[in-house]
């Protein structure tokens, strides 16, 4: 259902202040979210006083250095600090986006981070994205075919080969999933822009011989249809990527085939 | 709340696909696309008879070709609308018995109301002693 507020327990409140070191000079003020599933009471925003003299140019070098410099128990998903491993997606500044690619300059005023949106959190800027990886373990995103592997690779010709630019670049880093309200209202039987972008993938690719099969699971009022072309999810990728291009072409493909 | 033990799968597999949901796309976009030119007809119907008497007015609907592009327009316009609001409801109503209900209500008020205007453009074509 709609929920326009959030329930009792999840109101964010105000939290600790920790000021920057005496004699900054460039202080930048990061405003994190931060819940303790073990602790009592609600998700609170702590202020994280910074020097920028002192820190990398990135949200995430920010994280790292408030983890390692001012408070542990900073709890937050990264690993290859440089957009391609899509661990550390997370709401900075209004926006989903990747914390390890997103400049702190580029930030005005107070830099907001919280977790991705409606999700549930395990703790901090930690979201559990079991239902999204079940779905997208749903379309079942590998390779089928009927035929015999041939002797050497599958062959594709070069524009074959061009119809998966804008979708193998995906890292399933669900920005584009968690941005869409369709997805927060129904996101138990909605797949969500990054889900069905993959599974266009696997349609779009011409060595596939399940494309039919691939249709028919998709087939659905609520796991396609309920995209209404908002487009919060092209507009949050933070790889420049058009997922709601791929699931018009779904919707293309629905009709063709009838 | 009853405890849900199954496993993210299974919940995201559910009942399966319902194998439907283009047809009820693909009408929304044929109706939308024909409604282009009947409502514009219509507006500059209206406009055209703005200070006309409803005697000129009901001679105007009255005319075989308006009263046949009065009654598509009607009917598609309800049809577009209900396509339309079955959607809302189902993006936000989730309590299977209101969404049921709401859906069953919406859908028949649209006929109904389609009907009554398909009707209403009938008599002042055909004429009626009534």
């Amino acid at each position: 259902m709609a929920e326009l507020r959030l329930p009792e327990n999840s109101r964010v409140t105000e939290g600790k202040t920790f000021p920057a070191p005496a004699g900054a000079k460039d202080v930048v003020r990061f405003k994190v979210y931060r819940w303790d599933p073990e602790g009592e009471g609600n998700p609170h925003l702590d202020t994280f006083e910074i020097d920028r003299a002192e820190c990398g140019p990135m949200v995430l070098d920010a994280l790292i250095k408030i983890k390692n410099e001012v408070d542990s128990t900073l709890a937050f998903r990264r690993s290859c600090r440089e957009g391609i491993c899509g661990s550390c997606a997370m709401n900075i500044d209004g926006v989903n986006t990747l914390a390890c690619t997103k400049f702190i300059d580029e930030v005005k005023g107070d830099v907001r981070i919280y977790p991705l949106p409606h999700m549930p959190v395990v703790k901090d800027l930690v979201p559990d994205l079991s239902q999204i990886w079940a779905q997208y373990a749903s379309i079942e995103p590998w390779l089928k075919s009927e035929t015999p592997p041939p002797e050497r690779e599958r062959v594709q010709s070069p524009e074959e080969r061009a119809r998966l630019d804008g979708l193998w670049e995906c890292i399933l880093c669900f920005c584009c999933t968690t941005s869409c309200p369709s997805y927060w209202w129904n996101g138990e039987r909605y797949l969500g822009p990054a889900v069905l972008l993959q599974a266009y993938r696997w349609i779009a690719d011409s060595r596939d011989e399940a494309t039919g099969e691939r249709l028919d699971q998709l087939e659905d009022p609520f796991r396609l249809y309920r995209c209404h072309t908002i487009m919060n999810c092209t507009r949050t990728c933070p790889k420049g990527l058009n997922p709601a291009k791929a699931i018009a072409e779904i919707k293309k493909l629905m009709v063709a085939r009838r | 709340m009853a405890t849900d033990t199954r496993s993210p799968v299974a919940r995201v597999r559910g009942l399966g696909s319902a194998k439907e949901g283009v047809q009820h796309w693909w009408v929304q976009r044929l109706t939308a696309l024909a409604l282009v030119p009947l409502s514009i007809w219509f507006a500059a119907g209206v406009v055209a008879l703005a200070g006309a008497s409803h005697a000129e007015a009901a001679a105007w609907i009255g005319h075989p070709l308006n009263a046949t592009l009065m009654i598509l327009t009607l009917g598609l316009t309800f049809h577009h609308g209900q396509l339309g609001v079955q959607v809302i409801v189902e993006d936000y109503v989730h309590a299977e018995g209101a969404k049921l209900a709401l859906l069953i209500l919406v859908k028949l008020l649209a006929l109904a109301l389609a009907v009554a205007g398909a009707l209403a453009v009938l008599r002042l074509m055909i004429g009626s002693a009534a």
